[in-house]
């Protein structure tokens, strides 16, 4: 309520975690922060608030917060830290770092970053700096985080598209322009329990109120699908075949919008000969889905006009992530909904101003083309993949894991880790990854919370600012705006604070461009013509009409191109149906399906042995993953880590609700609490992930219970495609579920499993 | 004065505990205490699962008062991300739910 003064700013990362753009007014009293409550007048989310982001007054005074920076004086693992000054930790990385450099060059250092936070940015910065081209998401297998997706629509049609939801209009879908979709596809994801990628999730549920009807692709039931015309509940990590057996009711039926196609599209006739591989009887074999069901639902979602799809990282995760998203971009644009009021809308960040570098376009508007080039020389896995060579500046995640360990081919020796809890989160092998960093020199951990990664490798811990104390900026994809400090916690210091004075040290022709972070801020927003002092305080912008961050059929008034042309900005001007990029990168250059790594189908004989789906990852809305179970406010809303079964596998194994269960392959067991429900199907269990348990022991061998509850411990790394991307196996993994009788509760004894991470 | 209530659309609460948080954090509530609970509803009903949440102010629900005496929503009303619930007069609410199908009406204290 409005009392006391307030600092209006924008959400993104520590606090909520999330991929952010809510307004906030942040109460300041006396210094400190008192309420947080939403911004009734910010476009993104008018005034309503999730849980996290309620709760940030017990995240940023929490008694485990990180204050001050720390070294680590006993051996790793012990938990034995003491309180250093500032500038002795600058001083450390400056010359430990340094050392590293000079002796086996800059490439030595990874600089590892987790979801798609405002961390981006500066990580990318500070590694730049430093020389390194190794800026890399460690232990996200198969790199299968929005990454995968974004390749398949970059060289599809040449930039990015999500679902319009009046995102890019000032005022929203009250806009006269907006049109609400007539029906979403919500494919992969829940909505309701986050906003990944940028999109406010409850988006979805204001398009329903004004008549959107649903689709919805998931294994698993959802709050969506009970209110969805059409749920198709599929075996996990098939999605490819059925978006191309979409594609070819869709295409054989005559459904697709002819006019678009031969205007705009190429490749039509061999996407057309593809999706004819794909007859219903087969993809409904593959998919578990009805093949009348598909039909259904591909003829509801052509005949709509305006249709969007709403995806999630499911898609990425499965096998060939790359293609799957590929497939499922042509749904939207066979059927013309791209760059249409409430269709897929093509999304560039407000003004192009570049925060988080998400393209390759923005890299060289950063760095310059020559810079990124060289950098690709030595950039982990970008010689092996064309593909990723060509994108972005990310290293491969999995290669980058195998050459910690193995030195080759050239020795990684330090791991500077920012905002990510890598072993108590998205790891996949958490062992492999666990010795590859006990294997570094020297390790940096930025975070604000003691974590079983600080806990296990930290050398050096610097205490992260949350989103209360920082000054940043915000650009995906509109409004452009900043962030503003309310309040200053300990010596806690910002992302861009820490990176900015650490890559000045590495490279002083940095001290001359700024001197402040305020400085490379306004100096990145220069593109828009604003600068911080004209956005704070509220003073958001949306790009004009007509202009080539706003919508609509930018392809149509030449606001694509560099040329000026209309078009799509790929090489041959066309949407690419048929991708000439994706065979220039010995890729194929159509959709195809390709089964999980580990399946029924593929290998029948560990099914046997392994019967159930572990679809790992399914979101809950008080936890950004491996966050919040130490915000009281939070874990009481979902206090265990469980594991849901359906009634039928659970009567068949004796197992209650309520009991715990030992979830297991060959490459180990973790414990759960059974909670049985009819939301999952009967051979899939779902496992949510980035629980460990903050009220336990931290120190080694315990972790806070990641050897004993980290499904992750089970997943094997990627990457599962040609692309480098995708394949990354957390939806679908082979397990076994047995009861384990009395006494199995977590987070006590937890001993007889602890020392796995050394086996 | 006439009868406070909260009229919450139920079909569009997607439990994501917004309401809950709101709460604790505008009362002050420590883990433990709650001034409004989501619960579950999710069964199996003929080879449809239908996932259902349900808003429940307890005892301790005092409807904002300090807050609408400043002319703000309540917490939870402001902030639930589904904008599912709304504040008012409860014949007024009454007559709202009339053509808000799948709703409950709730007068605490």
């Amino acid at each position: 309520m409005a009392k006391g003064t307030f600092v209006r700013t924008t959400a993104w990362s520590p606090g909520p975690g999330c991929h952010g753009g809510c307004g906030l007014e942040l109460y300041v009293e006396d210094g400190r922060l008192v309420k947080v409550e939403g911004d009734q007048y910010h476009p993104y989310n008018q005034g309503r608030l999730c849980p996290r982001a309620l709760a940030l007054t017990q995240y940023v005074y929490h008694p485990e917060r990180f204050l001050y920076p720390l070294k680590r004086v006993g051996e790793r693992g012990e938990g034995k830290f003491e309180r250093i000054s500032w500038d002795e930790a600058l001083d450390t990385v400056e010359e430990r770092l340094g050392e590293i450099r000079d002796k086996y060059g800059a490439e030595a250092v990874i600089f590892a970053q987790g979801t798609g936070r405002d961390v981006g940015g500066p990580i990318s910065f500070l590694c730049y700096s430093f020389g390194s081209p190794n800026w890399v998401q460690l232990g996200l297998a198969g790199h299968s985080c929005y990454t995968p997706r974004l390749a398949a629509m970059m060289f599809t049609h040449g930039d990015y598209a999500v679902l319009d939801a009046g995102q890019f209009l000032p005022e929203g879908m009250a806009d006269p322009e907006y049109e609400v979709p007539k029906v979403i596809v919500v494919w992969a994801q829940n909505p309701a329990a986050g906003c990944q990628d940028g999109f406010y999730g409850h988006w979805v549920t204001d398009c329903m109120k004004r008549g959107s009807k649903l689709i919805v692709i998931d294994p698993r039931w959802t709050w969506f699908s009970s209110r969805a015309e059409k749920f198709l509940q599929l075996r996990p990590g098939t999605d490819a075949a059925l978006a191309l057996g979409m594609l070819n009711v869709i295409i054989s039926e005559g459904l697709y919008d002819r006019e678009f196609v031969d205007e705009w599209c190429s490749g039509f006739d061999e996407l057309a000969a593809r999706a004819a591989e794909y007859p219903l009887d087969r993809v409904s074999a593959i998919t578990w889905v009805p093949a009348e069901d598909i039909a259904q639902a591909a003829r509801l979602y052509a005949e709509a006009r305006p249709a969007a799809i709403q995806w999630g990282v499911p898609i990425d995760m499965g096998p060939s992530g790359t293609t799957i998203a590929q497939a499922i971009t042509h749904l939207w644009s066979i059927t013309g909904n791209l760059d249409i009021p409430g269709g897929q809308v093509i999304a560039r960040a407000a003004f192009e101003v570049a925060t988080y570098p998400f393209s390759t376009q923005e890299l060289h508007s950063l760095y310059g083309e020559e810079f990124v080039k060289r950098m690709n020389e030595k950039r982990i896995g970008a010689q092996e993949f064309k593909l990723l060579r060509n994108f972005r500046g990310w290293g491969q995640p999995d290669r980058a894991v195998e050459q910690m360990l193995s030195g080759e081919p050239y020795p990684i020796k330090a791991c500077w880790i920012q905002t990510t809890n890598m072993l108590g989160g998205q790891a996949a092998d958490t062992r492999l990854h666990y010795r590859a960093l006990k294997n570094m020199e020297f390790n940096v951990v930025v975070d604000c919370f003691p974590n079983p990664t600080s806990m296990a490798v930290a050398d050096l811990i610097l205490p992260a600012a949350s989103i209360a104390e920082k000054e940043s900026l915000r650009s995906w994809w509109s409004p452009l705006q900043v962030m503003m400090p309310a309040v200053q916690v300990g010596e806690c210091r910002s992302d861009w604070e820490i990176n900015l004075e650490l890559a000045k040290r590495f490279n002083p022709e940095l001290r001359r461009r700024f001197d402040t972070v305020k400085d490379l801020i306004d100096d990145r927003l220069k593109p828009s013509g604003y600068t911080f002092d004209e956005l704070k305080d509220g003073h958001w912008k949306f790009p004009e009409k007509d202009t080539p961050t706003r919508p609509y059929r930018r392809y149509e008034k030449g606001l694509l191109r560099p040329d000026g042309r209309p078009g799509f900005r790929t090489p041959t001007g066309r949407l690419e149906l048929y991708s000439t990029s994706f065979k220039e990168f010995d890729m194929d250059p159509l959709p195809f399906f390709t089964e999980p790594p580990e399946s029924e189908v593929r290998t029948p004989e560990l099914a046997a042995k392994y019967p159930l789906v572990m679809v790992s990852g399914r979101r809950s809305p008080v936890f950004f993953h491996s966050e919040h179970r130490n915000i009281p406010w939070l874990r009481e809303c979902d206090p265990d880590p469980i594991v849901e079964i359906h009634p039928d596998t659970a009567q068949a194994l004796g197992i209650s609700d309520g009991e715990w269960v030992a979830i297991f392959n060959d490459r180990g067991r973790i414990r759960r609490k059974a909670k049985v429900t009819p939301i999952v199907h009967p051979k899939t269990i779902s496992v949510p992930h980035g629980w460990w348990l903050p009220e336990t022991q931290g120190t080694e061998p315990d972790l806070y219970g990641i050897w004993d509850l980290n499904c992750n411990l089970l997943v094997n790394i990627g990457p599962g495609d040609a692309s480098g991307y995708g394949g990354g196996p957390y939806k679908t993994t082979l397990v076994a579920v047995k009861k384990l009788g009395e006494g199995a509760a977590a987070g006590r004894g937890a001993g007889d499993t602890a020392k796995r991470g050394e086996e | 004065m006439a009868k406070k209530g909260l009229l919450i659309h139920y079909d569009y609460c997607t439990g994501c505990m917004a309401c809950v948080v709101a709460c604790k954090q505008e009362h002050d509530y420590p883990a433990g205490r709650w001034g409004i609970m989501v619960k579950d509803f999710t069964r199996e009903t003929e080879g449809r699962v239908q996932v259902d949440f349900l808003p429940f102010p307890t005892d301790l629900c005092d409807l904002c008062g300090r807050r609408t005496a400043a002319g703000e929503r309540p917490a939870c009303v402001k902030h639930c991300m589904a904008g599912c619930m709304t504040y008012g007069e409860v014949g007024e609410l009454a007559r709202i739910m009339e053509t808000m199908p799948r709703s409950v009406l709730f007068a605490p204290r």
